[in-house]
């Protein structure tokens, strides 16, 4: 297991040097100039050095090696001297953001909590509404609970949450005016009354989100669950005169749960590109909407720090998914 | 050994045609959601014949109008008429899913085909499907869309451009899934009998390919291509909705609902409509590829 963890850990790095150099590529024909907010007096020699000491004026390999200096050396580096005081770092230039010309890392990282806590709190929610109804509607496969139960992931996954976000909007903030619309970033948790606001601000983006990721999940736990249920082994737990409980909640569920841990790993990255429009809608002042205003403004390092970040999440879970199937089935065996 | 004699069979021959489409008959939500889709595709096509307004005719006068027998959708901020603006967004929406969807069937069967037949390049082909895979695929969607439209403008004209750069954008990022499909599905039949008998006369590689094994994957490329006309549609409302979509005088269903997303508390009914289309299409077209794989499935067939 170890032997193929530490296989898995050196393929990816490949893979991501791959990634790395598409993502550059690409962004390499990008037609956009960093240049083109200065002003028109400022002459053409000013603005080469201008240009040059943004780290444009090397050719593209150079910039690239550089680039991957800058992302996989001095920022680790950074933060080491960030948590133990040390100065590694000192004096070595960062991955700069054309948009506010302060390193991209830092402001990453700034946005970073609105993402967690929401997008977090929508997977924790999803993943407790999605097992049980999964687990049920397979226990009671065909009956009315599972039809509702199908019909309502078909739903979920059917319904984008550009739509969903923007009709609940209107039901619940427009029509009702129970919560806001807008979630407020700036607001700081220091009393209950605060406590409640920030409750009543993520509600509907966590709605929209769980409701996604809890269609997907049910409908992998249902199956899963179907699967083992005529299974020669469940036989043999009733036979054995285990409770129906026990048969189901146990012996059952935990051999249906081996590809839904899985599945539940590899969707972890998926919510970090998932909540980019959720995030413009409910105006989350977080990595996504940080991606899009990125983008919009032409800001080519912080999209290239950005997308590479999102695949680094990708590659680590799709790893991790593959370890924790290893693990959890040993009738599975890597070596 | 009377019975073996008797060369008249009780029941006329079954094809295997007639087979799916019973079991496929017998799933409701199937075909609730097929004849959901063909209703859709028929309306949004056919529909602009028998409703005359122009989706980009402007009267001024009868603007933000509520829907009535006159606009039965209502009108938006610059008096169009909704429902020949939704009819002409579904027709794009639709042309765009139903085009990418194909683009990437033909790549995803191309590459599952290659990889699965030819042992030499199933090992290369297969690491290029997971480095797709481990691409973070929205991000790199909107760079497309950002880095290649004025050029792709420039060569064929703003709507063109962008619906080549859109339709090119979603195929090459959403051919992963079909490739590995297929790819399994052809390893298995490329060990089977009548593969090695075809062989055996002395079939080309080609011939093979088309003639037997191609026929085989038939079922799973259906329901990929069904599902994948599900992610293309949504794909595209997103990038619409995200403003890097197709330019505001072209209406999509995506770029409908981004524009009423701003007389929400005026005019809510605005964003439904595109929503709901959306959203219907989706579902209809979701249920219709669980049925396909349910009715295509030998083994569900036979019970």
């Amino acid at each position: 297991m170890l032997t193929f963890t530490i296989r898995r850990l050196v393929l990816s790095v490949p893979t991501l040097l791959f990634i790395s150099l598409v993502i550059f590529l690409l962004l390499e024909l990008a037609p956009g100039d960093p240049m083109a907010q200065v002003p028109l007096t400022v002459p053409p020699e000013v603005k080469e050095k201008m240009r040059e000491a943004l780290g444009l004026g090397q050719p593209a390999p150079i910039r690239f090696w550089k680039w991957l200096v800058q992302f996989f050396w001095i920022e680790p580096q950074l933060m080491i001297d960030h948590y133990f005081g040390t100065t590694f770092s000192q004096g070595d230039l960062r991955v700069i953001s054309w948009q506010t010309r302060s390193p991209a890392m830092d402001i990453v990282i700034q946005r970073m909590p609105q993402t967690l806590w929401v997008v977090g709190t929508a997977y924790v929610v999803a993943i407790f509404i999605a097992l049980p109804i999964g687990i049920y509607s397979a226990y009671r496969q065909y009956s009315w609970f599972d039809q509702l139960g199908t019909f309502v992931s078909m739903v979920g996954l059917s319904v984008p949450p550009f739509f969903s976000g923007v009709l609940v909007i209107v039901i619940f903030s427009v029509q009702l005016g129970w919560f806001p619309s807008i979630y407020d970033t700036t607001h700081v948790v220091d009393s209950w009354d605060s406590f409640v606001h920030q409750l009543r601000q993520m509600i509907m983006p966590v709605m929209v989100l769980a409701l996604q990721i809890t269609a997907q999940l049910s409908r992998f736990m249902r199956a899963s669950m179907l699967d083992n249920l005529n299974q020669d082994y469940v036989r043999t737990a009733r036979a054995k005169g285990l409770s129906e409980y026990v048969v189901v909640m146990v012996h059952v569920l935990r051999n249906s749960m081996i590809p839904v841990v899985t599945v539940i790993a590899l969707g972890i990255p998926a919510i970090f590109g998932g909540a980019i429009i959720t995030e413009q809608v409910f105006k989350v002042n977080g990595i996504g909407q940080l991606l899009i205003g990125a983008i919009q403004a032409n800001d080519l390092p912080m999209v290239q720090t950005l997308t590479f970040i999102f695949a680094i999440l990708i590659v680590l879970f799709n790893l991790i998914a593959d370890v924790l199937y290893g693990i959890l089935d040993p009738r599975i065996r890597y070596d | 050994m009377t019975d073996l004699s008797n060369p008249i069979p009780s029941n006329p021959p079954r094809s295997q045609c007639l087979d799916v489409w019973d079991q496929f008959k017998s799933l409701r939500g199937a075909l609730m959601g097929g004849i959901l889709f063909m209703l859709i595709i028929a309306s949004v096509y056919l529909g602009p014949l028998f409703w005359d307004i122009e989706a980009t005719h402007i009267d001024i006068r009868a603007r933000n109008q509520s829907p009535s027998w006159a606009h039965p959708f209502g009108t938006d901020q610059l008096g169009r008429d909704m429902l020949a603006r939704m009819m002409a967004g579904g027709s794009t929406s639709v042309s765009v899913g139903l085009t990418a969807m194909a683009l990437a069937l033909v790549l995803g069967s191309f590459i599952g085909v290659v990889a699965g037949f030819f042992r030499r390049l199933d090992g290369p082909l297969m690491r290029l499907t997971d480095l797709f895979l481990a691409l973070p695929l929205l991000p790199l969607l909107l760079v497309m869309m950002l880095l290649f439209r004025e050029p792709l403008n420039a060569a064929f004209g703003p709507e063109q451009g962008i619906f080549i750069l859109i339709v090119c954008a979603i195929g090459i990022t959403s051919w992963m899934p079909t490739a590995r499909i297929v790819r399994g599905d052809v390893l298995a039949i490329k060990e089977r009998e009548f593969v090695m008998a075809a062989r055996s006369i002395g079939t080309s590689n080609s011939k093979l390919i088309t003639r037997h094994i191609l026929p085989n994957v038939l079922s799973p490329i259906m329901v990929s291509a069904t599902l994948g006309i599900a992610t293309a549609i949504i794909t595209e409302s997103s990038l619409s909705f995200l403003g890097l979509g197709f330019p505001p005088d072209f209406p999509t269903w995506g770029r409908l609902l981004f524009d009423a997303t701003d007389y929400l508390q005026q005019h809510p009914e605005r964003v439904f409509w595109p929503g709901m289309a959306i959203s219907l299409t989706v579902l209809s077209v979701n249920y219709l590829g669980d049925g396909l794989r349910d009715a295509l499935d030998p083994r569900i067939r036979a019970r």
